[in-house]
């Protein structure tokens, strides 16, 4: 701010031009010929339009091909009205689970030192790296009728897959890192001296934490929240696995678009496509906005 | 005396919070994680040589790997010059096309699908204007290809973005001033610094395309042996009951994305060691 | 409220930050620990806060142990370094934090809580900063709103760490006095740790220097400058100038020359010699213990900087008045009013 306060106020004084040149001379030693530039920028530009904005483009084209009506009347069948339910509960769940969990392990985790700490975010990092198909496959494992608890579960009657349980809890485990992740390195970075000084003020732990730590990180809580809801509500591969595909009863929104587009029911699959490429575009500009946010709270601090 | 033996820590809650943090982990990730492996175990070693060499599986997995590879080197090369026109050109859109670079990590997997499948198919927008040229993308393993790549742009382009963008402008003129050419410049100065960012990227890319499934199968055809990847194979075989057949598969994998997470982590911790703080 | 330590030791791995420190601190007292970095000063200052804990050994309030209890129970305002000021929240609410965060049983209402934090913003002479936010301040206003924060729970002890560390040379000149004067008004025992020997002598009652984790010396702030105890306390604090000589026998000899000076209880064998700049008196050639020409002279202010070759092959510099004009290569003698010989 104070540099760019600075040149502005010596563009006034006589040796302005002076400056101008040198700026000028800095820029072309670190820059490369207009051609060049300009071919670079045009690959970029191509690149990511027809990789990324024409599939965008081309989900809303195709949802509203039949008109405005036939895309409203896709939205209102009863199948997709039971999967928008189903995808909200499950991120819900999974969303909320995974909020808890990821306060308590940045607390843990930011605030004090202890051997394999690195290890341990590793664990957690983990599901990022795990093929969706397989996160669904190891609860098959476990809870499916060859499962280690299938039988234990069929003679409790409790139905886990096929189920919304066995659905959020794949979905749990997708989106297992994205709170955490979000919080840790913001956390670290904040240090312990605030907590500190609450604590030798009197305060109790949890007074500390809602009064000192989550005030500071409420953004960066957002932020993970954010993305960790994209992905629950986005999930396909793993819920795939799992759901069992029961019309009505275990469709999320995105298990839902491949049927109806496998039936070739491209309005009604491409409309409820439309609607999840606008919660990934609502997410994108929120999470621009957060990060915004995030970028000050930052500079705050370097002050 | 007792209270310093016990080594107390100035803030509370570290024991609740360490014993949450650990049971909620075992119980979501480690356990299940367990099973897959413990399942693995139960088969003999003839057996699980068996599934892994049996044509259908080298081919899913040979699809898989190869093709998740070749599209994370298209996106070292597109990302590099994505990075590249972001960070270091000023054009209008920028910002718009800065922000759109993270779609296919927002956009559902199943949306992404059906839209590529869309865009390609032999009535496509490209589709169409690409099977006058003979070149058919939709249902065939350029198909799988395209969308390995579309998955895997953001990851090469958002851990180079920062690293470009930190680096020291001085370093460059620098180099200018001891008489380097621009070219000579980036090959020699620019692109050695940015070298472990790259890896990583591409590191991040493959592992992302090798298990995509949702992106992948639909614009993928599916044919067993040509155009089947081995996600797809594990959800066949759950399908079929051959539960022996679908962990075998995906111990293979798993084991390859823990190669690839250990081989990020070191060479992240390389590239802190080599390029000090400033 | 009297403050003791007894051979408190605190490892970091290997690195022993406290090795077997013992202290007391009597009721009232200003009191500055004083070293280097590393020396274990703040480790010492945190563990009397209840933010870090030792490996072994004491610490007792009054006579009462004080390491059975927690940071939250200790009543120990704590000044931190880099203010730690909640950021999320106004000056007041800062300063209010202490008496929000009690027990509903003895939380004072809340007309009690405006008043008292309207006290002590007025005893740091910025009530008019109430509504701004730490990031709006200066570094001397976070400093003493801080220091406002650690008053308001009436602590029973005070403990700053480097509290004018972070600030400009102006700024922490103005705030040592304003220190000490706030100190003689509210009368609580206080400790802080510095790096800066001048802070240390000019705000303390009583200087406690530290080095490797262990106590150098305590004293008066005119005892440690005038009477050192080791030599690294004569390093430390006051510039000297600093000779390897030879004890044999209460005899001082550097190189060849015999130096009419007493080694005192100075054990014999290699030692080193001690000279505050300022304490070397410069008369003719031949009448003092040194021989040497001058090199260079700069003047500073009061006094003239000279830097002397001895004869014996040494160049130290020197402090002498300016009412006798010394000039490159006038041949002087020299002789130390005051110094010390420590062996090793």
């Amino acid at each position: 701010m104070t540099m760019q306060i600075a040149d502005s106020v010596s563009l006034s004084t006589p040796d302005a031009k002076a400056r101008l040149h040198a700026v000028a001379a800095r820029e072309n030693l670190r820059t490369e010929p207009k051609a060049v530039r300009i071919a670079i920028i045009s690959v970029a530009v191509l690149f990511l339009t027809v990789f990324v904005v024409l599939p965008l483009v081309v989900v809303f084209a195709r949802a509203f091909s039949k008109g405005i009506m036939a895309y409203l009347a896709a939205l209102s069948e009863p199948e997709a009205l039971a999967a928008i339910r189903l995808t909200l509960l499950v991120a819900a769940i999974s969303v909320g689970l995974n909020l808890v969990f990821g306060l308590v392990a940045a607390w843990a985790i930011a605030k004090f030192e202890f051997r394999g700490k690195t290890f341990l975010i590793t664990l957690i990092d983990l599901p990022f790296s795990v093929s969706p198909v397989i996160s669904g496959l190891v609860f098959v494992l476990l809870f499916g009728a060859q499962g280690y608890f299938g039988g234990w579960l069929r003679d409790h009657n409790i139905q886990i897959l096929f189920a919304v349980p066995g659905i959020a809890l794949a979905t749990t485990f997708v989106t297992f890192p994205f709170v955490a992740r979000a919080l840790i390195p913001l956390m670290q970075e904040q240090g312990t001296q605030e907590e500190e000084a609450a604590i030798s003020l009197g305060a109790s732990g949890l007074q500390t934490f809602f009064r000192v730590t989550l005030p500071n990180i409420k953004w960066g809580v957002l932020y993970g929240v954010l993305l960790c809801n994209a992905r629950a509500m986005g999930e396909f591969g793993a819920v795939s696995v799992v759901s069992g595909h029961i019309r009505g009863e275990t469709n999320t929104m995105p298990l839902l678009v491949e049927i109806l587009y496998n039936e070739y029911q491209f309005v009604a699959a491409f409309a409820i496509a439309s609607l999840l490429a606008m919660l990934a575009l609502i997410t994108l500009i929120a999470k621009t906005i957060l990060e915004r946010q995030l970028d000050e709270g930052h500079d705050a601090r370097d002050h | 005396m007792s209270a310093i033996a016990t080594r107390r820590r100035t803030l509370p809650g570290f024991g609740l919070t360490m014993g949450l943090t650990l049971s909620w982990l075992s119980i979501i990730i480690l356990i299940p994680l367990a099973g897959l492996f413990l399942r693995t175990l139960e088969l003999s070693p003839e057996q699980f040589w068996a599934i892994l060499s049996s044509r259908r599986t080298l081919n899913a997995l040979r699809v898989s790997f190869g093709l998740a590879f070749a599209a994370a080197c298209v996106n070292l090369v597109m990302g590099s010059i994505i990075v590249w026109a972001l960070v270091r050109y000023r054009f209008p859109g920028r910002r718009l096309f800065d922000a759109i670079v993270d779609v296919p990590f927002a956009l559902p997997t199943a949306v992404a699908g059906v839209a590529l499948t869309s865009l390609f198919a032999e009535k496509g927008w490209l589709g169409a204007p690409l099977a006058a040229l003979g070149i058919k993308v939709a249902f065939t393993p350029l198909g799988i290809f395209i969308a390995m790549i579309f998955i895997g742009i953001p990851f090469v382009v958002r851990t180079v973005q920062p690293v470009l963008q930190d680096l020291d402008p001085e370093i460059e003129e620098a180099a200018g001033s001891l008489g380097a050419s621009r070219w000579q410049t980036i090959i020699r100065v620019i692109l050695p610094s940015l070298g472990p960012a790259l890896l990583t990227g591409l590191a991040l890319a493959f592992a992302r395309a090798v298990g995509e499934y949702g992106s992948v199968i639909f614009i993928a055809g599916n044919l067993p042996n040509v155009s089947e990847i081995a996600p797809l194979l594990i959800v066949i075989r759950l399908s079929e009951f051959r539960y022996a057949d679908a962990t075998a598969i995906a111990v293979v994998m798993l084991i390859v994305s823990f190669v690839i997470i250990f081989a990020v982590n070191r060479l992240q911790r390389w590239a802190q060691d080599r390029i000090p703080v400033h | 409220m009297t403050i003791e330590v007894r051979n408190l030791v605190k490892k970091f791995g290997s690195f022993a930050a406290l090795d077997g420190v013992d202290l007391k601190v009597d009721n009232g007292e200003l009191l500055a620990l004083l070293g280097p970095s590393g020396s274990g000063k703040t480790t010492l200052l945190r563990i009397i806060a209840g933010l870090d804990w030792p490996d072994s050994g004491e610490v007792s309030f009054n006579g009462e142990d004080a390491l059975a209890r927690g940071a939250r129970e200790r009543h120990v305002g704590f000044v931190f370094q880099h203010y730690a000021l909640f950021r999320h929240m106004t000056v007041f609410e800062n300063v209010a934090f202490g008496l929000r965060v009690q027990p509903r049983a003895v939380r004072k209402d809340e007309a009690a809580i405006r008043a008292r934090v309207k006290e002590l913003l007025d005893l740091v002479q910025l009530d008019w900063l109430a509504d701004r936010y730490p990031s709006q301040l200066s570094g001397g206003q976070r400093q003493r709103i801080a220091l406002a924060r650690a008053l308001a729970i009436e602590p029973r002890i005070l403990l700053l760490d480097e509290p004018f560390g972070a600030l400009d040379a102006k700024v922490r000149k103005e705030l040592r006095k304003w220190l000490r004067s706030l100190h003689h008004e509210i009368n609580v025992t206080s400790i802080f740790v510095t790096h800066d020997q001048e802070e240390a002598l000019e705000v303390a009652n009583r200087v406690v220097v530290m080095d490797k984790g262990r106590i150098e010396q305590i004293g008066s702030p005119d005892d440690v400058y005038d009477n050192p105890a080791t030599a690294f306390v004569h390093g430390f604090i006051g510039e000297s100038i600093v000779l390897p000589v030879e004890v044999t026998g209460g005899a001082v000899r550097l190189g060849e020359r015999q130096l009419n000076l007493t080694a005192g209880a100075t054990a014999s064998g290699a030692s080193r010699l001690f000279v505050r700049r300022h304490d070397m008196l410069v008369g003719p050639p031949g009448s003092g213990a040194f021989d040497g020409a001058v090199q260079h002279v700069r003047n500073f202010g009061p006094v003239q900087r000279a830097e002397v070759s001895l004869f014996g092959g040494e160049t130290i510099e020197i402090d002498a008045p300016r009412d006798k004009e010394l000039r490159q290569g006038d041949r002087i003698g020299l002789v130390p009013r005051r110094y010390r010989i420590f062996a090793g």
